[in-house]
């Protein structure tokens, strides 16, 4: 990014935008008829139509959630937002056939070359629709389906058929049903039996237009006995006016398979980020959330696992960061439904300048899931007075054979923390800069290490200029 | 004038409204060990944290020279950054925090300088040798989980690596074992000759490991007795009464 577009953007780094080259733009607002015209212009098969269709209905007549950021949520407004927006007629396989202006996006954000370097597939989504898709060679050849959800449906009518919304209804919640709706892109991935891919493919969602509404629907189904690590990326430039993405995650990880999901989100702080992720672990499938939410205006999000089958096990490593006009309402559930089910949640928060950072989160064990273990740990990390952080833990337990922990934390930095580092030659920034680095570490050792240092780099330009 | 690294002059400071040093002068000169005894309380670690500028210290009279500057308006770090180091008696824990990258963004800030990964590493392995350190500390994270004597070797690493111009250690040798506190004089010495060294102790024993030029005694915060290391070993068989009240000695 040149030091001029810094300029203009402030301390968003990816608060840069292109002029907007629609070549389809829905007029503001929602209706059937909007739903309709979505799933005409994608060619779509009559069940999806209606499956839209009644998903806005339901989205018509559905409540707000009566919890989380209430007051913030009435502020959406749901008639300003543009649903659908395609700005190049393609998804290319080379990025020299992507129109210079969204190639010139990704390139600043380093997609190209993080591709080449380390990653095994590659999907770019501006606005609507994936405009760049590629995957490795040797993945396909191993039957390997990565593609951007839209030509999932075309290509595998069945396999979307299956498993579409068989995670997380429309009837789900009311942002689920938006998104049944009027969804678009996302990334739709099967891994056959017994593979084991071994490089991360990631998927890269950027909004560049205005009261945008991004809404993309990924669904990745990992058969017997296979692995895969997808990652997720998310930025959007800053404007005055608010912008909605409100995606599903839909996750099934079949025996003995093993689903890691890692994303960064970080859309400017004007952006309402609120997302349903869920996965289903049958028999010892392994589903981990890897979930650091440091953009937003406000996020609700709490990846899910249904740990459905027998020895299955569920992990969330999640980080919040909340600065200033910033609410992070984050957390997980995880819901033993299986006998000898096992899970981790680890949630680490930090708040400043008067940001809010939230744990919700559910444990649930049912009456027949015998011989569950869980362990909660939730950490808190206030900068400085103005801020707040709250948690809301719920535990269902149905039976007495349950093995569960539950430890929680609020600390501040202290000032004998900032002395011993500023002794070192450290200014003050630089030592919240690495104080926060290390409070994050169980999280960020988890992330590609190209990941791992992006978002170090990321919380320390978080710290500059604001300590007075 | 000879080569004066810290001159403190008419030093008063007190804290939360209580007085804690009330006058107190002390130069140091380069090549110079100066020790610093007293019973607890006496004022001997605020000494130490005022100079390298503890924002809890209010200097409400008199004035610290740094290299012939006074100091008062340079910060914490900018006093690192000018070659000032003070190895904690209760060094903070950093979690998450590897001592590796630690030392070597340390290192980075005070010197000022982009360190080569080989380089550093070579210098590194040096100083770590001299104070005979595992390689599997580099790894853990900053003073998380260390025995008091970790912590301490670890600021003496820090201190051959910083290569201060003034060093203050605060009781660096509280609570080492025999083997440990010869490290750490090693550590100390290697620095000295080049530096002006503070050491604040309650044992004569560190200075059968590191000669100093001149013993200084705070009663009531302020130098009540200074002179040679032939003073440390009476304190050490005398205590401190026939100081404090000299018409019953």
């Amino acid at each position: 990014m040149s030091d001029e577009a810094r300029e203009a953007v402030g301390d968003y780094r990816f608060g840069f935008h292109d002029p907007e080259n629609a070549t389809i733009r829905f007029d503001k607002g929602l209706s059937e008829q909007v739903v309709r015209d979505i799933s005409a212009l994608k060619n779509e098969p009559e069940w999806m139509t209606d499956l839209r269709v009644k998903a806005y209905h339901h989205f018509e007549k559905r409540e707000m959630p009566s919890w989380g950021n209430c007051s913030e949520l009435e502020n959406i407004d749901f008639d300003n937002v543009t649903y659908f927006l395609r700005s190049s007629d393609a998804t290319e396989k080379d990025w020299d056939d992507v129109p210079d202006d969204i190639k010139n996006t990704f390139d600043r954000l380093g997609i190209p070359e993080a591709e080449q370097k380390w990653l095994g597939g590659v999907t770019a989504q501006y606005e609507s629709e994936a405009v760049y898709h590629s995957v490795r060679e040797d993945l396909e050849e191993q039957g390997v389906l990565f593609l951007d959800m839209d030509s999932g449906l075309k290509e595998h009518p069945e396999l979307v058929k299956k498993f579409f919304g068989s995670v997380i209804p429309h009837t789900d919640n009311k942002f689920a049903a938006l998104n049944t709706a009027v969804w678009s892109g996302g990334s739709f991935i099967y891994v056959p039996k017994n593979v084991e891919v071994e490089m991360p493919v990631q998927a890269y969602f950027r909004i560049n237009a205005k009261n945008m509404g991004q809404f993309e629907r990924t669904l990745i189904i990992v058969d017997e006995g296979s692995t895969l690590h997808y990652v997720e990326g998310c930025t959007a430039p800053t404007y005055s006016t608010d912008s909605l993405h409100s995606a599903v995650v839909e996750l099934i990880a079949m025996k003995g398979a093993k689903i890691r999901y890692s994303t960064i989100q970080n859309w400017s702080a004007n952006v309402y980020n609120l997302v349903t992720k869920r996965g289903v672990a049958h028999e010892n499938a392994v589903i981990e959330w890897v979930d650091g939410n440091i953009g937003s205006k406000l996020t609700m999000k709490y990846p899910a696992v249904l740990l459905k089958g027998e020895g299955a096990h569920a992990e969330v490593i999640s980080v919040a960061y909340a600065g200033a006009g910033q609410h992070q309402d984050a957390g997980a559930k995880v819901h033993h439904l299986a006998p000898n089910t096992t899970s981790s949640i680890l949630s680490k928060s930090i708040s400043k300048n008067g940001g809010r950072s939230s744990y919700r989160g559910i444990l649930q064990v049912t009456p027949r899931a015998h011989g569950c273990r869980s362990k909660v740990v939730c950490d808190a990390l206030m900068l400085d007075s103005e801020s707040r952080s709250d948690t809301y833990p719920t535990m269902e337990v149905g039976n007495s054979t349950a093995d569960l922990e539950h430890e929680a934390s609020v600390s501040k930095v202290s000032g004998d923390q900032l002395f011993y580092l500023m002794s070192r030659g450290f200014s003050e920034e630089e030592a919240m800069g690495l104080i926060v680095n290390g409070f994050f570490e169980p999280f960020t050792r988890e992330l590609p290490m190209e990941y791992a240092v992006e978002l170090n780099k990321l919380l320390e330009l978080e710290m500059e200029g604001s300590i007075g | 004038m000879s080569d004066e690294i810290l001159r403190v002059e008419n030093l008063h400071v007190s804290v939360d409204d209580t007085r804690i040093l009330n006058g107190l002068n002390l130069t140091i000169n380069r090549g110079e060990i100066h020790v610093v005894m007293g019973r607890n309380g006496a004022g001997k670690s605020t000494l130490a944290s005022v100079i390298m500028g503890h924002p809890a210290f209010e200097v409400t009279e008199g004035a610290i020279f740094y290299m012939g500057t006074n100091i008062e308006e340079m910060s914490v770090f900018e006093r690192a950054r000018a070659g000032m180091f003070l190895s904690f008696q209760y060094p903070a824990v950093i979690p998450g925090v590897q001592v590796g990258t630690f030392l070597k963004k340390s290192v980075q800030s005070v010197r000022d300088e982009e360190l080569k990964g080989r380089a550093f590493r070579k210098e590194l392995n040096a100083a770590m040798a001299t104070l005979e350190m595992q390689k599997s500390v580099l790894s853990r994270y900053v003073n998380d989980g260390f025995s008091g004597g970790e912590k301490k070797r670890l600021e003496i690493l820090q201190m051959l690596l910083l290569k201060p111009t003034l060093a203050l250690l605060d009781e660096t040798d509280s609570g080492l074992d025999i083997d440990a506190l010869r490290i750490v004089a090693k550590g100390i010495n290697s620095v000295a000759p080049e530096a002006g060294c503070l050491i604040i102790t309650h044992y004569q024993r560190l200075l059968d490991h590191v000669e100093p030029h001149f013993v200084h005694v705070i009663i009531d915060g302020v130098i009540a007795e200074s002179g040679g290391p032939e003073l440390a070993l009476k304190l050490e068989k005398q205590g401190y009464e026939w100081l404090e009240n000299p018409a019953e000695a």
